[in-house]
């Protein structure tokens, strides 16, 4: 105890977790001390969300110890995590939508009665600068307003154990920022953080003690910020990944995509709309489409499919004629190819065979489909194509699409628009969950289309993406989009601020 | 206790083909143990319900006329059940396509018609069942109603429509106060290909041979499994679900209308209150059970009609009650999907763990 | 007084309606969709039925109607929670199952008839002219309902346990993801409305018409799921839903009586044709999905 390295809060001692086939964690070991902010870092698919659910008793270890204060503990479910003093803020949120931010904190609070719940929630709010209004109902929140109530509502619970998953990617660099300082805070009160990322500059400025996982197993626990950023990076992906080959933007400007003044109402109870958007795609350039994710990224990319149809042909226009009336096959008819953000159940169905995947946006071709008869001959030699030249890797010949993984189908997908040179392609978050390897394959593919002059329009959450392959980079704003600048034009700090609705364009005040 | 599902990685094709078969099994096992609470031996019970009808020329043509409505019920209904769409009303349209084309027959009744008087009955059978199916097809589409409680409530009223009708304007005038239609004359009668077995179980084996390639071999199918397996993932192929959810539901009323034309004339000969004992019920089981495949649903059908068979016999030989019939067809189709679920889960029964501080 | 007789018969028909009515409310809280309501109410209606005779005693009798629908929806959650079967296949499964079931324990009650049961008598009070029986004159049944709507209401709105049952159902996996038990909340959500559907049979049976006869539920289970929907799973307005359902019901039986000239099979046809112009009225009037639990009908296969 009275040495430099204080005991551990939690160890966790040679933990597996065996899914068929695959080992998600191999004999992981971790500790983390009280008041320390330690760094679980590792790239998509590497077991992190696995061991931090095993550490939360979502799931159990296959073998392996967990020792809590020196103590072996078995966490059997969430509610026993929490007893011991564990808090967890999930990536993908686990609010309900339909509850008030009172009652969502108070559903995981059984001693607390609802109106404890809503005196607590001002007090806490006011301590780490977390207001939130308890009565307002989720749906009505932003991304960041929700990841306040999750943390909130772990700290309700006085935890000794915090525990965040990636949870700056769904905040602007502003709000992330802020995170920052509520985190610094709570490890100077002496509680511990594991805080899960594959982003390295944030992980070198919270935390002295990172362990970075390699493909379910510990490759290194060390000093992030003793380490160069490139050999992190080596540790995380095991081997060089290499860069993207940049390409030249084309001389001559062609326009390929004109959108022009274009609103939706909004969809369901809980829509974004979209308000008065203009754009145009150029021939030859990659258009990135910046935004925190529910600003209408997914409306932006329906509406530009054809998934959604906009009140006037002339609102959308490719190679000046007017689509905006006309649906999704008629657009890809002209040349325009689309890959949705959600890969199973939107891009493709999972428990579908890769061919009868294929087929999904190809039908309009004559070679697949002749007087109504589907040619299965045909399909086949169009799914060995895109497979192999995409280097998708599959379990076995035509898997049902489910059974790839995030990576593999979303090189698939890509592959399967891309194989068709379309003049127009239009893609939402395509490296989203991906690991390194394909995501660089991913991007290289759509330089590649760039260059070979064909328009690009990127919806990405991913600032370094857009920095890295973008020509030019709008920034989406509650369903409204700014202008497009060069590239170069534009600096990470007025990106995060059009993000948050205070740009340059726009002034007002500061967003909740 | 509880049963813990896991997931399995690769679904054989071989428990596909054997879980409505285990799931028979258990059907059986468990009618035969109502039927031993009822004071009956099950032996008997199955004596009579299964291996009387097989081994009896007779029944077997009987099985095949009772299967012909129940295949083209649920061959129709496949289509709609593919599309993840819940026409569970095909009893209404039946009953609806045989009044319609029935109608036609007691225009016609007495009077010298042309060859063409059989099609125009079936025909206008068919538009019936598909025009009454479209009634909770347009309002899901137009209104967002849900088409399960519609389609439901449809049944009732054309009941009631039959029921007016043979009790009211088209009553026999000399059918002694019987709630009956005059029988139709040999011209809108449909004739039978071998005994008892009538043209409709050649409409039956086409149904099933047709849809076969529709759904194994068309644009149209795949859009069916698309829309029913992702239906976001069809909105992004550009498969109109609008489009979809009525043509289903045309193709499947229209089959169970025809189903009710085929029934009046090939085999009741007239209209009365009571033309179905619930085929547009149990054709659902049927579809399930033969797993919505075509020549699935033409086995299931088959294996459904021998229960209505044994029921018939076994209320006579037994006295036990024709609604055992139902309660096995009800218990068959809760077996058949949970073998489902067996099919596509490893199940476990795990003792509950209790928290240890 | 016809007014008064008719008022009466208005809150006999709605009773049944309404308890089937809340007990499907709270299992599609919990995310659970039983189209089964039909089927446990008709085992409901026989066995109540049944026991009344058995026992000579209509307490028993309710209490066999109570057990009934409960086995009923425990074999429905079997199927959905145990084997994460399909729902709405399932639920039909049980309304088949259900149907041929009762007929086969009906069988041998078809013909007998029961007494009336008490109802509730004030001197004084129930003397009041029209709303003195309305009001103070009731069987216990319709006290029981009107209190359970509230007992409903107060559950799901203020409690606790409430509060895990609309976190279930609005969003399965942020519950499981929270430590809730979404199967057992979703297991006890079905269990109650098998107990409130058998308990709709059984005031069928044992005080609508006093006796057994096959059929006799003619698709009030069906309605009542329709009233879940027109209540956007509110019980208050499932009390309101009810009750507009059974005066549709009763004026239908009086107008067939008065002779209006309308064949009686149109009258008949009244409530099922209202269900579905209610079911589209709505859909003008409001978001479709508004109120509908987010869950509504999926199955929940934990991850572990």
């Amino acid at each position: 105890m009275a040495s430099g390295q204080p005991e551990p809060l939690v160890a966790l001692r040679g933990i597996s977790k065996r899914y068929g086939d695959l080992l998600a964690n191999d004999g992981v070991d971790l500790e983390v001390a009280p008041g320390e902010i330690h760094a679980l870092l590792g790239e998509n698919g590497a077991g992190k969300s696995t061991l931090v659910k095993i550490l939360y008793g979502a799931i159990q270890p296959s073998a392996g110890e967990i020792l809590w204060q020196g103590r072996a503990v078995s966490i059997t479910s969430p509610v026993e995590a929490r007893r011991l003093g564990i808090g967890m803020v999930f990536q993908h949120f686990s609010l309900f939508e339909a509850l008030t931010v009172g009652e969502n904190v108070a559903v995981a609070l059984p001693d607390l009665s609802l109106r404890d719940v809503r005196a607590r929630l001002s007090q806490v709010g006011e301590t780490y600068g977390l207001a939130l209004d308890p009565r307002r109902p989720v749906w009505s929140l932003s991304a960041g307003e929700r990841q306040r109530i999750e943390i909130i509502r772990c700290l309700l619970q006085n935890p000794k154990l915090l525990v965040l998953d990636e949870p700056t990617s769904v905040l602007t660099p502003q709000e992330a920022d802020r995170l920052f300082d509520t985190l610094e805070r709570l490890a100077s009160e002496g509680r511990a953080i594991l805080y899960i990322s594959h982003r390295l500059e944030e992980v070198r400025r919270l935390s002295r003690r990172a362990t970075i996982l390699r493909q379910g197993r510990v490759v290194a626990t060390a000093d992030p910020r003793a380490m160069s950023a490139g050999d992190i990076a080596a540790l995380m992906v095991g081997s060089e990944v290499g860069r993207v080959e940049a390409h030249e933007p084309h001389a001559q400007r062609a326009e390929m995509l004109r959108v022009d003044h274009l609103s939706l109402p909004p969809q369901g109870l809980h829509g974004q709309p979209l308000r008065d958007l203009s754009l145009t795609a150029w021939r030859g350039e990659i258009l990135g489409i910046a935004g925190v994710a529910g600003n209408g990224q997914g409306e932006l990319f329906e509406a530009l499919s054809g998934e959604r149809l906009a009140s006037r042909p002339d609102a959308i226009r490719i190679e000046r004629e007017p689509v905006g009336h006309l649906g999704v096959e008629a657009r890809r008819a002209r040349s325009a190819a689309f890959v949705p953000e959600e890969r199973l159940g939107h891009a493709a169905v999972p428990s579908h065979a890769l061919t009868d995947n294929a087929l999904l946006t190809h039908h309009g071709e004559g070679a697949t489909v002749r007087a109504g008869l589907v040619a299965p001959g045909a399909i086949r030699t169009l799914a060995d194509a895109i497979t192999r030249q995409f280097d998708v890797r599959v379990p076995h010949r035509d898997p049902e699409a489910r059974r790839l993984s995030g990576g593999n189908l979303q090189k698939f997908v890509i592959g399967r628009e891309i194989i068709r040179q379309p003049r127009l392609l239009v893609v939402n978050q395509p490296t989203w969950g991906v690991d390194a390897g394909a995501a660089r394959l991913i991007r290289q593919a759509l330089v590649d289309l760039a260059e070979a002059g064909s328009a690009v329009v990127l919806i990405s959450q991913d600032l370094d993406e857009l920095f890295e392959i973008a020509d030019q980079i709008a920034v989406l704003h509650d369903g409204r989009l700014g202008p497009a600048r060069p590239t170069g034009e534009w600096t990470r700090e007025a990106i995060g601020l059009e993000m948050l609705g205070v740009g340059a364009g726009e002034g007002g005040q500061h967003a909740a | 206790m509880r049963l813990e599902l896991t997931p399995r990685a690769e679904i054989s094709p071989w428990a596909r083909a054997l879980a409505p078969v285990a799931a028979l099994v258990v059907a059986f096992a468990l009618a035969g143990g109502l039927i031993a609470l009822l004071g009956r031996s099950p032996l008997a019970a199955f004596q009579v319900y299964i291996l009387g009808p097989l081994g009896d020329p007779w029944a077997l043509q009987e099985l095949a006329v009772k299967a012909t409505p129940l295949i083209l019920i649920a061959i129709g209904l496949s289509y709609c059940f593919r599309a993840n769409l819940w026409n569970i009303g095909a009893e209404g349209q039946f009953v609806i396509g045989a009044v319609l084309g029935g109608w036609l027959a007691l225009r016609t009744n007495g009077t010298e018609v042309g060859p063409w008087l059989l099609p125009a009955m079936l025909a206008l059978g068919a538009l019936g069942g598909a025009l009454y199916a479209l009634i909770p097809a347009l309002l899901r589409v137009r209104f967002g109603v849900s088409e399960i409680l519609v389609s439901l409530m449809l049944v009732y009223v054309a009941q009631l429509v039959l029921d007016y009708l043979v009790r009211g304007p088209w009553r026999d005038p000399k059918g002694f106060n019987f709630p009956q239609t005059v029988t139709f004359d040999p011209a809108a009668t449909l004739p039978a290909v071998a005994g008892r077995i009538h043209l409709g179980s050649v409409f039956a084996l086409v149904a099933v041979l047709a849809t076969a390639v529709v759904v194994g071999r068309t644009l149209f199918g795949y859009r069916l499994r698309v829309t029913g397996d992702a239906p976001k993932a069809a909105a992004f192929a550009g498969f109109e679900p609008k489009r979809t959810t009525l043509v289903a539901f045309a193709i499947s009323g229209a089959l169970a209308g025809l189903a009710g034309i085929v029934e009046v004339s090939g085999q009741i000969g007239q209209l009365q209150p009571a033309i179905s004992p619930g085929y547009g019920f149990t054709a659902i089981t049927v579809a399930f059970l033969g797993r919505l495949n075509p020549f699935g649903i033409l086995a299931a059908g088959l294996v459904l009609a021998l229960t209505f068979i044994g029921g018939e016999s076994a209320q006579i030989l037994l006295k036990l009650p024709l609604d055992l019939t139902q309660a096995f067809q009800g218990l068959l189709l809760l077996c058949v999907l949970v073998a489902d679920a067996l099919v596509s889960y490893r199940v476990r029964l795990v003792a509950t763990a209790r928290a240890t501080p | 007084m016809i007014v008064e007789a008719i008022l009466l018969t208005i809150v006999t028909a709605a009773t049944p309606l309404l308890l089937a009515a809340l007990g499907e409310l709270v299992a599609e809280r919990s995310g659970t969709l039983n189209l089964g309501v039909e089927g446990m109410m008709a085992m409901g209606a026989v066995c109540a039925f049944a026991g009344a005779v058995a026992f000579d005693s209509t307490v028993l009798g309710i209490a066999c109607g109570l057990a009934a629908g409960t086995a009923m929806a425990a074999l429905f959650a079997l199927a959905v929670l145990g084997f994460a079967a399909n729902q709405v296949a399932s639920g039909l499964a049980l309304t088949i199952t259900g149907l041929g079931l009762s007929g086969l324990i009906g069988a041998p009650f078809v013909g007998q008839r029961r007494e009336a049961i008490g109802h509730l008598a004030l001197p004084g009070l129930t003397d009041i002219p029209i709303i003195g029986r309305l009001l103070f004159g009731q069987d216990a049944f319709v006290y029981a309902s009107i209190a359970l709507t509230a007992l409903v209401a107060v559950f799901i709105r203020r409690t606790r346990a409430g509060l895990v049952l609309r976190s279930v159902g609005e969003n399965h996996a942020s519950a499981h993801a929270l430590g809730l038990p979404v199967l057992r909340v979703r297991l006890l959500a079905v269990l109650f409305g098998g107990a409130c559907a058998g308990l709709a049979g059984a005031y069928i049976s044992l005080v609508y018409t006093r006796f057994w006869s096959p059929g006799m539920i003619a698709g009030r289970g069906w309605i009542a799921l329709a009233l879940v929907v027109f209540a956007a799973w509110r019980p208050g307005w499932a009390l309101v839903g009810a009750y507009l359902f059974g005066a549709a019901t009763v004026l239908q039986l009086h107008a067939q009586a008065a002779q209006t000239g309308l064949p009686s099979q149109a009258l008949a046809a009244v409530p099922y044709l209202v269900t579905i112009l209610v079911l589209v009225l709505l859909s003008l009037g409001r978001h479709r999905a508004a109120g509908a639990p987010g869950s509504l009908g999926q199955a929940f296969v934990p991850d572990r």
